[in-house]
């Protein structure tokens, strides 16, 4: 058996990390093909996981391992892959390696943040590869410290207030949730996740059930975001580096819609009957408040973080169908979400790079005419997020979509008929938002500073610069324009070398959705035993 | 009459009053020169370590079988075996832990002494008193004995925070104390005293029986008719000797002095205060509450319910508010003195519920004496030791930083500090399995909050700040060292916590 290919995915970050810590001047000289080499390392293993998957029996779990480690607690250290968690795990390893493509220019701290990544990466992968409650609940719990240091020490200027609301939300939600997780426990008196997936519910009653789903789904509904949960993510998203925007929009969402495809639902078959039109009802109020919000917004890393919860809001309706075609759309849209609003994010801060701000008025517009890559790659991703049928966006959210036409018996159909209704009007205002926004960025002529000067593109950073001064008045001390008759170079080459996966992703999974749904639909089907 | 001692039994507390004797005289007659401090540190150190070879041995020879001194001799009472001073497993690992947290507090002293100013015999023989008796206090099984304990445990803490003379705020601190302490050993007295008054007899054990309606009581003859139903009298004694206990360790509404005499107090006394002096108390309660009035515990289960809800609650508020970091660990120990009760609340499983206690508290003791440690560094180069003092640190003296930050995570629950993340697990466990959503939700509530003011400490030792790199003695180091090396070792196996506390088996 292939088990230490798990461990190993956990071990190489862990060890780098520690080693770091342990010989921090022997490796000062070399951190970026540190962080590249260890991700590297991390993403052939992930690499090495999928080729050897077994795709004859998605549905079984693969790669196991499983070894007391707290027996007092009953606490088992119990990995294991499936094809839920195999694409993720991938996307994971991919995102983490590509951040540190991205990372080239020095950074202040370079060795903490390398530090830092690797951190966030055992907790990412350590979320998607648990089978048992505690441990996930730990992995889970891991990604928060590294987060809060990624946006509160390389964030932007009010990263302070937004690093402390991420973490007490998260926190909270996630408190909550092992309170959900011990409920499971003490009525069931096992922490092993496929045993309880198995039993689908046996042995609990079922207002036990609902109490520990909706305990669970508070958790998880934070981390994904729900609305009305969702506050800490706009700022979170808007003050993280690129990086941390990219890994928190990349990974960490997922680990909450994660949760509720392996725990959540399986575990607690009729709580979800229960609660889903409710999950439904949020789900669908997140999609449209997520795109009327988006509408609104002046940021782009605003906006792309506002569409987030609307495109989280499609993977919670595709769960509240408790139908394959539904589930299987959201955990599609899940990893579309990741390829495409990663790529945004990189995208964006792109652009905050060169410009030094991502408010959208200041940037003006006419990028495809300054910048020609860059805003053809922005319009590519925009058009992508919108759902584009060709492009990964699309698949998941029809196929959510699809499923509120005809949710699982014992489901209010009428009801969830409104929902698809709704969540279709949310898909155009998805769009119109999109379009809005490229037409401010992409569109129109490159804005005239004054009307002396001549119309062109010359001095689009200077003038940018004046209007950073006026917003921002700390950042502009750093930041000195640095040529400032010159355009900002278009897209380098460590930038193409980090969004070209992310592209080809992008347009494979969208010409051929049935490469993901062929792995996912297998342990879909076997997780709704009880219900399908 | 002659009593059987077994002096093996009562060797740990034994040692630890011969060496405070030896080391007064030492004191005494030992020329003044700087390396008679070392001396007699070094000394209370070696009485420490019989102590606990004493300790070891015990529970080397002992097998799992509780053996016990100073009984009631068989041809006095031949029928019930009532004996005063027991050790068993609960015994050993309590007199363990507070023996191992006094290396570290010693350690720290040694740091403080080493500034002048504070008389060093006087110190250390106080500080071993102080030691007698939490050595003690786990082993008694009646009330007398506890209350002497206890009171052995208080009495010296009183003078050892008044040592830094000529100094207002400690010998505010002092007074403080002394009086928070004899209104609360006074309240306690009069609860034992009830409870004495009703079963006649002083035996925990014996009281259990009593209290539980399996033997009559024998100060419910005079009152004949009520029969076999415990008159109110009873009611008001389990909660006097309650309150006693809560002023003793700084439940709310008793807390109000934890501050002030934590800031008060010379560094290594606050550090005894949160974590052996709290250890006490909690020792003394636990040993009150079920080996004596399990049968009450309808009585009191709601009570120390609201407690503990009270006491994480309060102390997480006042501790949000906090700048001096002395006065901020004083109220987070308040609210982990929350954390600890929540699991005596819920009377269902009683070997559970002291297993999770426990384990809880061993965990505290490790992170937040590892706290107190790199605050006591940080104090030598800070006078007002002020949060904002810390900004830096981390860069300026990396291992004191990551130390305290480590300790600090720990203390929020959260990875990488799964110590104390587990230690509320276990305690969450024992909530939940009872079914007492409340509290769960209202723990639940204050981790968040708690997270708050230990994160935001946290992250100034990240912010970069000019300043100077304290210089200790190798000793704080030491002291830091091993607080923080036990919390990472219960980090990565908290089954040893676990083993340790399990009273059931």
């Amino acid at each position: 058996m292939m088990g230490w290919l798990p461990v190993a995915l956990l071990a190489v970050p862990l060890l780098g990390a520690l080693l770091l810590l342990l010989a921090p001047h022997t490796l000062r000289p070399l951190l970026r093909p540190y962080g590249l080499i260890l991700s590297g390392l991390t993403l052939a293993l992930s690499l090495l996981m999928v080729a050897t998957f077994d795709y004859g029996g998605p549905a079984r779990v693969q790669f196991e391992v499983d070894q007391p480690w707290i027996p007092g607690l009953g606490l088992r250290f119990h990995l294991g892959v499936d094809g839920i968690s195999l694409p993720l795990i991938a996307l994971t390893a991919l995102l983490t390696f590509l951040c540190f493509v991205y990372l080239s220019k020095p950074n202040p701290r370079a060795r903490a943040l390398v530090f830092t990544l690797l951190v966030l990466e055992v907790g990412m992968i350590g979320t998607f590869l648990a089978l048992d409650l505690l441990l996930f609940f730990v992995f889970f719990e891991i990604v928060l410290i590294p987060m809060y240091f990624l946006i509160g020490i390389w964030g932007g200027e009010g990263r302070r207030a937004a690093s402390i609301k991420f973490i007490l939300y998260t926190l909270l939600g996630s408190v909550v949730m092992l309170l959900g997780l011990l409920l499971v426990w003490a009525q069931t008196g096992t922490l092993d996740i496929e045993a309880l997936s198995a039993a689908h519910g046996a042995g609990m009653p079922k207002s036990v059930q609902i109490l520990a789903f909706v305990a669970i789904g508070i958790g998880l509904a934070v981390k994904t975001p729900m609305w009305p949960l969702h506050t800490w993510l706009p700022d979170a998203h808007t003050e993280a580096p690129t990086v941390g925007s990219v890994l928190l929009a990349g990974v960490l969402l997922k680990m909450g819609t994660y949760g509720f495809a392996r725990i959540a639902i399986p575990v607690l078959p009729e709580g979800a009957v229960a609660v889903a039109p409710w999950l439904g009802a949020f789900a669908v109020v997140g999609i449209v408040y997520g795109a009327l919000a988006c509408l609104a917004q002046r940021d782009l890393k605003r906006m792309i973080a506002y569409s987030s919860v609307g495109h989280m809001g499609f993977v919670l309706l595709g769960f509240a169908t408790l139908t394959p075609v539904g589930i299987n759309g959201a955990l599609f849209a899940n990893v579309a979400h990741g390829l495409i609003t990663g790529l945004l994010f990189f995208l964006a801060g792109g652009i905050k790079d060169r410009y030094h701000t991502a408010d959208m008025p200041s940037l003006g517009g006419g990028l495809l005419a300054t910048l020609p890559r860059l805003g053809s790659l922005l319009t590519f991703a925009s058009i992508a997020s919108l759902g584009l049928p060709g492009l990964a966006g699309f698949w998941g959210e029809m196929l959510a979509l699809l499923g509120a036409y005809q949710p699982a018996d014992g489901l209010p159909r009428g009801l969830f008929l409104t929902y698809m209704v709704i969540g279709g009007l949310g898909a155009v205002l998805t769009a119109a938002y999109f379009l809005v926004m490229l037409s401010r960025v992409t569109h129109g002529r490159p804005q005239a500073p004054t009307a002396t000067t001549p119309p062109g593109g010359g001095e689009t950073p200077h003038e940018v610069t004046v209007t950073v001064t006026a917003t921002a008045t700390t950042t502009t001390t750093t930041l000195a324009p640095p040529r400032p008759h010159e355009p900002p170079t278009d897209v380098r080459r460590r930038e193409l070398l980090a969004w070209t996966p992310l592209i080809v992703l992008i347009l494979l999974f969208g010409l051929w959705p049935g490469l993901l749904l062929s792995l996912t639909t297998p342990p879909v089907q076997a997780l709704l035993g009880a219900l399908s | 009459m002659i009593q059987q001692i077994d002096y093996f039994l009562i060797a740990p507390p034994l040692a630890l009053a011969l060496v405070a004797g030896l080391v007064l005289l030492l004191d005494a007659f030992l020329p003044a020169r700087p390396h008679t401090k070392t001396v007699l540190g070094a000394v209370t150190l070696a009485g420490m370590a019989i102590s606990l070879g004493f300790l070891v041995a015990q529970a080397a020879t002992q097998g799992g079988r509780p053996r016990s001194t100073f009984c009631v001799p068989p041809h006095l009472d031949p029928t019930r075996q009532l004996c005063s001073y027991v050790v068993d497993r609960f015994t050993l690992v309590f007199a363990g832990m507070v023996l191992v947290a006094a290396v570290v507090v010693v350690l720290m002293s040694m740091t403080e002494l080493a500034g002048g100013g504070i008389p060093v015999g006087e110190w250390y023989f106080l500080l071993l008193c102080t030691l007698v008796g939490a050595v003690t206090l786990p082993a008694s099984r009646d009330l007398i004995m506890l209350v002497v304990a206890l009171e052995l445990v208080s009495l010296p803490v009183f003078a050892l925070t008044a040592l830094k003379r000529y100094d207002g705020r400690s010998s505010e601190a002092a007074v403080k104390l002394f009086v928070v302490s004899v209104v609360s050993t006074a309240i306690m007295l009069f609860g034992v005293s009830l409870l004495y008054g009703i079963a006649g007899t002083v035996f925990l054990s014996r009281l259990a029986a009593v209290l539980s309606g399996q033997a009559p009581a024998p100060g419910l003859a005079l009152t004949a008719a009520t029969g076999q139903d415990l008159p109110a009298v009873v009611t008001v004694g389990v909660v006097l000797v309650v309150a006693g206990f809560a002023f003793k360790i700084a439940a709310v509404p008793f807390h109000a002095w934890a501050a002030d005499v934590y800031q008060g107090a010379p560094i290594p006394v606050a550090a005894l205060l949160s974590v052996i002096s709290k250890a006490a108390g909690f020792a003394g309660l636990i040993l009150i509450l079920v080996a004596a009035l399990a049968g009450q515990a309808a009585t009191w289960a709601p009570i120390v319910g609201i407690l503990a809800a009270l006491t994480m609650t309060v102390g997480n508020l006042l501790a949000m508010r906090q700048r001096s970091a002395v006065r901020l660990l004083a109220w987070s120990s308040v609210a982990q003195s929350g954390y600890i009760l929540a699991p005596l609340a819920v009377a269902g499983s009683m070997a559970a519920a002291v297993s999770a206690s426990m384990a809880y508290l061993i965990i505290y003791a490790a992170m937040n004496l590892g706290a107190f440690a790199v605050v006591m560094l940080v104090s030598r180069i800070a006078e007002r030791n002020e949060l904002d003092d810390y900004r830096g640190l981390a860069f300026r003296s990396p291992a004191a930083g990551i130390a305290l930050a480590f300790c600090l995570v720990c203390l929020a629950g959260l990875p990488p500090g799964l110590a104390g993340l587990f230690a509320k697990v276990f305690v969450f466990r024992e909530i939940v399995e009872a079914g007492w959503g409340w509290l769960a939700l209202v723990m639940a509530v204050n981790t968040v909050i708690g997270l708050y003011y230990y994160v935001v400490w946290t992250a100034r030792l990240f912010t970069p700040a000019a300043g100077t790199a304290p210089r200790p003695r190798p000793s704080t180091w030491i002291a830091i060292g091993l607080a923080t090396a036990v919390a990472v070792l219960f980090s990565i196996a908290p089954q040893l916590v676990l083993d340790m506390t399990s009273f059931s088996g």
